[in-house]
């Protein structure tokens, strides 16, 4: 039997197929079952749509760090990076209409900036992008409040918070679409289309076996960095919305690299890179957001999600570790 | 050996196994009497591992009897296989490297004196195994990290001898060393032998069980083909039994005169920190096999040329003009292709599927988003031209045999088209069969015009493949042999006449 006469793998009893999305979509499911039992209008369109618009920011920060995580390494940055954005944005925009695009490249240029520094630092001066990544969070929380001197300054138009809090309004059938949620459709299409190309696959190889991949002439490093900078950019997207949904503040990111790293790990991406896929990814996210409405439904404090999301990570963890060993 | 045979160790009668209904054992016979080498061969997916398996506990029987010492015997698991005498030394160690050897031998049952583990008596003890086995010399304390990858077998197999095994089952034990630690090992066997100590060898080096082995018990498929005495078969009557097929259409023909054409490679002078003075000619297509002792540089001429650890001095030429191999893409612009020694760690990506691993080169160089579909459809071609046996393209690449891994890598170097390919042990870990399929592909490539330079520590195999012959020592090219070479020739020039170029 040549390969060229059978192409597809044979179902084999007992062992789901890595990288499949069953799982996550299994949990999503389940949840969103539990959750229309108790809400039951839930997933009536007015609610389902706004909900989805809230997601956005935790999807595509999912997203983003999904090219840097199945490159086996992490990006613990974006948090205090959305921060920095929504802060600097405020101060730039000052309320002024006019300076909302320039403003929002300018987003851009800045997260994938530190991402390239990011990526750089890890890649050339061989730092574990644990430690890189730490200490940008770290780096970004000081300069913000050293440059807002300890109180976000300015404000942001409303042509610049639309994006984060406006819909298309009568929509039929639908009701409102939010302008998040488009803007999450195009990133996520964009993202599923680069995970197709050769720089995607590439990626993942990468994270598979950087030696291996070194010596079939993949600039590891050149790959690497470029992840980061997508996390970065996908941070300067999450911020928009970010800002425009819940407005200036310090705590603008807080706390969202933990909410993407668990979203990513839920949606079967492997930690150490090598294995997974991006809407895995970003339905991790989206299961992650709907068990936090569940607990909200149920009044399960709002302090338990960072239990959640570590418990989440550890039993995640401890899967695929388990079903490793006993292949 | 030839005293009346004595009443057999282990005794297994009609071993069967199945999974997930698919039979992977059925019938196997087998007899090991005290003091015996018992040799177990068969390409790989014959069953030899599940034999071992079964033996040493890890899987229960589904059909079949199995006798231990006289008494019949279900193990429950590894550890009441150890407990009954039953050592087994994987392929793979299990040593804390971290620890010392000592500790390594009395894991998890250390001798305890007041509740404390009783360091003296774990030091003494473990000297003592040693010293019995004739490896007195290796210090009980020393950091087993700190050991050789010979040395740390040794411990492996001390530990067994800690736990009184009394049958030692070695899996595929010289797969790791190097040539002259085998001679060590393979002292080492004779005197467990002499011990009473039967040994199940699992192997698919020919020239070994035919250096220890009495009796030879061969699988196919899973099934008993024969047990032979090893002084009543030849090697090629065995490889016949595995494979069904002589050994000597085991090498493919070489190059006719006048079919190795003009030098496609040429190095003038060639350096780095591990080589010096290289100066090599590579005609377009030969076979030219490089010989020579583990770390004689063998492996850092491939990577020079690869431009993996580039020269630093001298300079290369291709098809006569100079080229500057800086970098593995620089190297495989230049139509240079590297086919690594450890196929696990550097050759493929063991989570990703096999048409992945074999696009990888591809997408790397060449990325491409019009004109994907026919790279793939050239690609899938490229996989059954060198015959790939898998369940399917996307299954992950670790789940193939060895064999098939190297076609997949194989096809990914072909799909460059490259000028000058380099073999790095290109069938190591690999069954005879697949083998012969490498080989019959480097000839092949070789036929079509490649430049073909092949590594091998496998001296039939570079006496078989190569057109010429040369042999490094210390970072240099010894000497040049012609094809029609002995191995006598290969090992003098490997091994120098001064004693201090021998290392």
């Amino acid at each position: 039997m040549r390969i060229a006469e059978r192409r597809r793998l044979p179902v084999r009893p007992g062992r789901s197929r890595s990288g499949s999305l069953l799982p996550i979509l299994a949990i999503l499911v389940a949840l969103l079952v539990a959750l229309t039992l108790r809400q039951p209008d839930f997933l009536s369109p007015p609610s389902l749509m706004s909900f989805l618009g809230r997601s956005a920011p935790i999807i595509l920060l999912a997203a983003g760090q999904y090219f840097v995580i199945v490159a086996g390494e992490f990006d613990l940055s974006v948090g205090s990076l959305v921060t920095a954005q929504v802060v600097v944005a405020a101060r730039l925009i000052d309320s002024e209409p006019s300076r909302t695009w320039p403003v929002i490249l300018l987003l851009l240029a800045f997260g994938a900036a530190v991402g390239l520094a990011n990526g750089l630092i890890t890649t050339r001066l061989r730092v574990p992008s644990f430690i890189t990544t730490l200490g940008m969070y770290l780096i970004l929380v000081g300069a913000v409040y050293l440059w807002s001197d300890g109180a976000p300054k300015g404000g942001l138009a409303e042509e610049f918070r639309r994006f984060g809090r406006r819909a298309f309004e009568d929509v039929p059938l639908l009701g409102r679409i939010p302008y998040a949620l488009l803007v999450l459709l195009v990133v996520a299409g964009l993202a599923a289309l680069l995970t197709r190309s050769d720089f995607g696959q590439t990626l993942v190889a990468v994270g598979g076996n950087p030696r291996t991949a070194e010596l079939s002439g993949v600039r590891v490093r050149s790959v690497k960095t470029a992840a980061f900078v997508l996390s970065g950019l996908s941070a300067a997207v999450a911020a928009i919305l970010i800002g425009g949904y819940s407005g200036v503040s310090f705590q603008a990111g807080a706390g969202l690299e933990f909410g993407a790293i668990t979203a990513v790990v839920l949606g079967g991406v492997a930690l150490g890179g090598g294995r997974g896929s991006v809407v895995g990814a970003m339905l991790g996210a989206l299961t992650l957001e709907t068990l936090f409405t569940l607990m909200n439904f149920y009044g399960v404090s709002g302090a338990l999600r960072s239990t959640v999301q570590g418990a989440i990570i550890l039993l995640a963890l401890a899967v695929s570790s388990v079903r490793s060993v006993s292949r | 050996m030839s005293d009346p045979p004595p009443s057999p160790l282990l005794t297994l009668r009609g071993i069967g196994k199945s999974f997930l209904g698919v039979r992977v054992l059925g019938g196997v016979d087998l007899d090991v009497v005290p003091g015996e080498v018992h040799a177990v061969v068969g390409e790989n997916g014959a069953g030899k591992s599940t034999l071992m398996k079964v033996v040493s506990g890890g899987y229960a029987p589904d059909e079949g009897t199995m006798e231990f010492a006289g008494v019949p015997r279900t193990f429950r698991g590894p550890r009441d296989a150890q407990r009954a005498g039953i050592g087994i030394v994987h392929q793979e160690f299990n040593l804390l490297p971290e620890r010392s050897v000592a500790e390594n031998v009395y894991l998890g049952h250390e001798p305890v004196r007041r509740g404390l583990v009783d360091r003296a008596t774990m030091l003494g003890r473990t000297a003592e195994l040693l010293a019995s086995i004739g490896e007195g010399a290796l210090p009980p304390g020393a950091r087993v990290g700190d050991l050789g990858v010979a040395r740390q077998q040794v411990v492996e197999i001390v530990k067994a001898l800690a736990l009184d095994a009394r049958l030692l089952i070695m899996d595929e034990p010289t797969a790791a060393l190097a040539d002259h630690e085998v001679e060590q090992l393979y002292t080492l066997v004779r005197r467990l032998q002499r011990r009473g100590i039967g040994v199940l060898y699992v192997s698919h080096r020919i020239r070994e069980v035919f250096d220890l082995a009495s009796r030879i018990t061969v699988l196919k498929d899973g099934r008993l083909v024969t047990t032979v005495d090893a002084g009543d078969v030849g090697a090629g009557q065995l490889v016949r039994h595995m494979v069904g097929r002589d050994l000597s259409s085991y090498y493919p023909g070489r190059a006719a005169p006048g079919e190795s054409g003009a030098v496609r490679l040429a190095v003038r002078d060639g350096g780095n920190r591990t080589l010096r003075g290289v100066d090599l000619r590579l005609r377009a297509g030969e076979v030219l096999g490089v010989g020579g002792l583990q770390g004689s540089g063998r492996s850092a001429l491939a990577r020079a040329l690869f431009g993996a650890v580039p020269f630093t001095t001298g300079e290369v030429t291709l098809d006569g003009a100079p080229v500057r191999l800086r970098s593995p893409r620089a190297a495989m612009r230049a139509g240079i292709a590297y086919v690594t020694e450890d196929r696990k760690g550097e050759g493929i990506v063991g989570g990703r599927s096999v048409l992945d691993n074999a696009l990888l080169a591809s997408r790397a160089v060449a990325p491409a988003w019009r004109g994907r579909g026919a790279r793939t459809a050239r690609i899938r071609e490229l996989l059954a031209a060198v015959d790939v046996r898998a369940a399917g393209e996307d299954q992950e690449i670790r789940f193939l045999s060895g064999g098939n891994q190297q076609k997949v890598v194989l096809a990914r170097w072909l799909a460059l088209g490259p000028r000058v390919l380099l073999f790095d042990e290109p069938t190591r870990g690999i069954d005879v069969g697949a083998k012969s399929a490498i080989h019959d592909l480097v000839r092949r490539l070789a036929r079509d015009g490649a430049a073909v330079l092949m590594i091998s520590s496998e001296l039939p195999e570079l006496l078989g493949m190569s057109d010429r012959i040369i042999v490094m020592r210390d970072g240099r090219i010894a000497g040049e042999l012609p094809a029609g070479a002995t191995e006598e020739n290969v090992l003098a020039l490997a091994l120098g006449t001064a004693p201090e170029a021998a290392r």
